[in-house]
């Protein structure tokens, strides 16, 4: 009989940084070779870089110009209704955090951004109180949430529905008089971050839509919708964007009667979602294509027919597959939105170039093209790590 | 036709391609039989009875269930589908849906019950099958068998007059067949038509009232469990059994 005392725990390592350091970083002569050209380039890189943020880079372009780059032209005396709508999605945002992730405190955190912001960089005043009425609604909306989760679900689903039309409501104004409650603000005078944001939301709302439907109709047993969406899909696949937007910009007037017009921007969000449309149905094809055949086969023995199948079994299974890639064709929409620049629009990188025209800012393109670099990686990466939550939270891979 | 019979199928032929799958089927089956189906793979048992709701297509021949005839009609095929259960062979739950939505979907979307109805219905059944406390599980969290039983109640859910099981007990581990097997034989005797293609032999030997041996698209013999056991004519069916029953 064994003596269980004798049995010893397997043995652990002892851990510590330098044991860490020699087993990583130093293994062998070429390991502490290449762990020394690392730290030398790093070093240089970086160090560089901070020296040159730190020192030499002129901010002052971007502190006088922050409103044109993040609304453009846009009535000064009328911003107070972007606002608003800021104000709302981040009370969404607040809420959802709450509702969905309650255990997070990274999450609260974020909400508390804004108002550092606020105190941390050289605003007015009067950003500087918007920005602390959002963090005040993020929180507001986080602790309505966290309080009643159950109930509020289907009301903060319902209100991220119509944040779209709010927001665009908003943007362009309810009267038509000068004097009336929101007065109409043109769309030539939207720009900067406003304009990139804009054109991206409703990009994506509908192009996914769209997407869905290409996809389905590629696979549809009907020849006239399948060959159709083929033909959609290849012929957009196949021509560049800034194509696309000189089409919807220029060759559009040709095509309709004397007297039409197109507003401009909408021209530029159609050319975006039926460009993007076209590669999202391919991605969502992708995953329509991985479910098994069983999943067909039990639906249809139930008795459901196809558009139920489609809806409640296939659909929902096919887009959580492919939640990486669609993130991924969003993120791609958003910085292709900046090519709109080159037909004229001036959204964050053509307001940028109108400001590097500018006399007294000539010469300041690096800091310019740094600020909105950062914002377009900020907001980039914002989105990468929402469809990973998602992801988490619906268990791909694991279900 | 008499009123008895609930499945008439006459001549029924299909080809993959230049295989000849099913070469002729002829066969009847009354209302509350218990028919197991067995003989060797591709021998076209499984084809065979998923051209009853249809999965697969017929090419000749006639095939009227419950009084409906199988047809490139939709309504028609919709029809038979509602009437008729299938259980398969890798379970097919839903797994983006928990075992209730799994249950409860078919009937609210197609039936068109209430959902408190058809939870209640969902319930019921989900305690036939002897696993109530997994409702809210997902199946990727069940063991096979238990997915099996999920599956059994997804079917029973819409009250269907037949029940197809399609080798329900291939994928499981040994361990779990018999409580798939005790679930079905509680079905069979409370009165449901059951076609099972299958090689238990012991659940036929309990409860099936005919088998049908197949083999290269055909049914080579039918008979009785007795019969076939104890007395089978055909050649191909002494070789498959002693084959199969030999351990």
């Amino acid at each position: 009989m064994s003596d269980s005392a004798t049995i010893l725990p397997p043995v652990t390592e002892r851990s510590s940084i330098l044991r860490w350091m020699r087993k990583n970083l130093f293994g062998s002569w070429y390991d502490a070779l290449f762990t020394l050209i690392g730290v030398w380039v790093t070093y240089w890189a970086v160090g560089g870089f901070l020296n040159w943020v730190l020192t030499v880079a002129e901010w002052e372009v971007i502190v006088v110009n922050a409103r044109l780059l993040f609304i453009g032209q846009y009535p000064i005396e009328q911003a107070g209704r972007l606002w608003v709508w800021l104000g709302f999605l981040v009370f969404l945002a607040g809420n959802s955090i709450g509702i969905w992730a309650r255990q997070s405190r990274v999450a609260v955190v974020l909400l508390l951004i804004p108002v550092l912001l606020a105190f941390l960089l050289p605003f007015g005043d009067e950003p500087r109180k918007w920005l602390s009425i959002l963090s005040f609604a993020g929180l507001v909306g986080w602790a309505i949430g966290s309080a009643r989760p159950e109930v509020l679900k289907r009301s903060v689903v319902a209100g991220w529905v119509i944040s779209l039309p709010i927001i665009v409501l908003l943007t362009y104004g309810l009267s038509e008089s000068e004097s009336g409650i929101a007065p109409i603000v043109r769309t030539n005078l939207w720009g900067g971050l406003l304009l990139t944001f804009l054109l991206t939301v409703v990009g994506i709302m509908f192009s996914f839509p769209l997407g869905v439907l290409l996809a389905l109709g590629r696979r549809s047993e009907l020849p006239i919708i399948r060959w159709f969406s083929i033909a959609y899909i290849e012929v957009v696949r196949g021509v560049p964007l800034i194509t696309i937007l000189f089409m919807a910009q220029l060759m559009l007037p040709l095509f309709l009667p004397t007297g039409w017009t197109v507003d401009r921007v909408i021209r530029a969000m159609v050319g975006i979602t039926l460009f993007s449309a076209a590669y999202l149905a391919e991605n969502v094809r992708g995953g329509l294509q991985a479910i098994p055949k069983g999943q067909f086969e039990a639906a249809q023995a139930l008795g459901l027919n196809g558009a139920q199948t489609m809806f409640f079994i296939i659909l929902p299974q096919a887009l959580r597959l492919v939640i990486p890639i669609l993130v991924g064709q969003f993120i791609a929409v958003f910085k292709d939105t900046s090519l709109v620049a080159i037909v004229g629009l001036l959204d964050l990188v053509g307001i940028a170039k109108t400001v590097l025209a500018q006399p007294e800012f000539l010469g300041l393109q690096r800091e310019v093209y740094v600020f909105i670099s950062l914002i377009f990686w900020v907001l980039s990466y914002g989105m990468s790590y929402l469809s990973q939550q998602l992801e988490e939270r619906l268990g791909v891979g694991i279900r | 036709m008499t009123d008895d019979l609930i499945i008439k199928v006459q001549d029924v032929h299909k080809w993959y391609g230049n295989f000849h799958a099913l070469k002729g089927i002829n066969m009847e089956v009354k209302r509350r039989e218990v028919i197991v189906i067995f003989g060797p793979s591709g021998s076209g048992k499984s084809t065979f009875i998923r051209t009853l709701n249809r999965l697969e297509e017929h090419q000749r021949g006639q095939i009227v269930v419950d009084g409906i005839e199988l047809s490139h009609d939709v309504r028609n095929i919709e029809q038979i589908r509602m009437e008729t259960g299938m259980v398969f062979q890798q379970f097919n739950l839903f797994p983006h849906l928990t075992v209730m939505q799994n249950i409860v979907l078919a009937p609210i979307q197609v039936r068109k019950w209430t959902k408190q109805k058809a939870e209640e219905v969902a319930m019921q059944l989900l305690e036939r099958v002897g696993i109530p406390e997994q409702a809210y599980k997902f199946p990727g969290q069940l063991s096979g068998g238990q997915q099996q039983r999920v599956a059994i109640a997804r079917s029973l859910a819409m009250q269907p007059k037949i029940m197809l099981f399609d080798e329900p007990t291939s994928a499981l581990d040994p361990e779990m067949i018999k409580e798939v097997l005790d679930v079905m034989v509680e079905l069979a005797k409370s009165g449901m038509t059951i076609l099972a293609v299958t090689h238990e032999m012991g659940f036929a030997r309990a409860v099936a009232d005919r088998m049908l041996f197949f083999d290269k698209g055909e049914i080579v013999e039918q008979g009785t469990p007795e019969q076939i056991f104890n007395n089978p004519k055909e050649d191909r069916t002494k070789l498959f059994l002693s084959q199969i029953l030999r351990h």
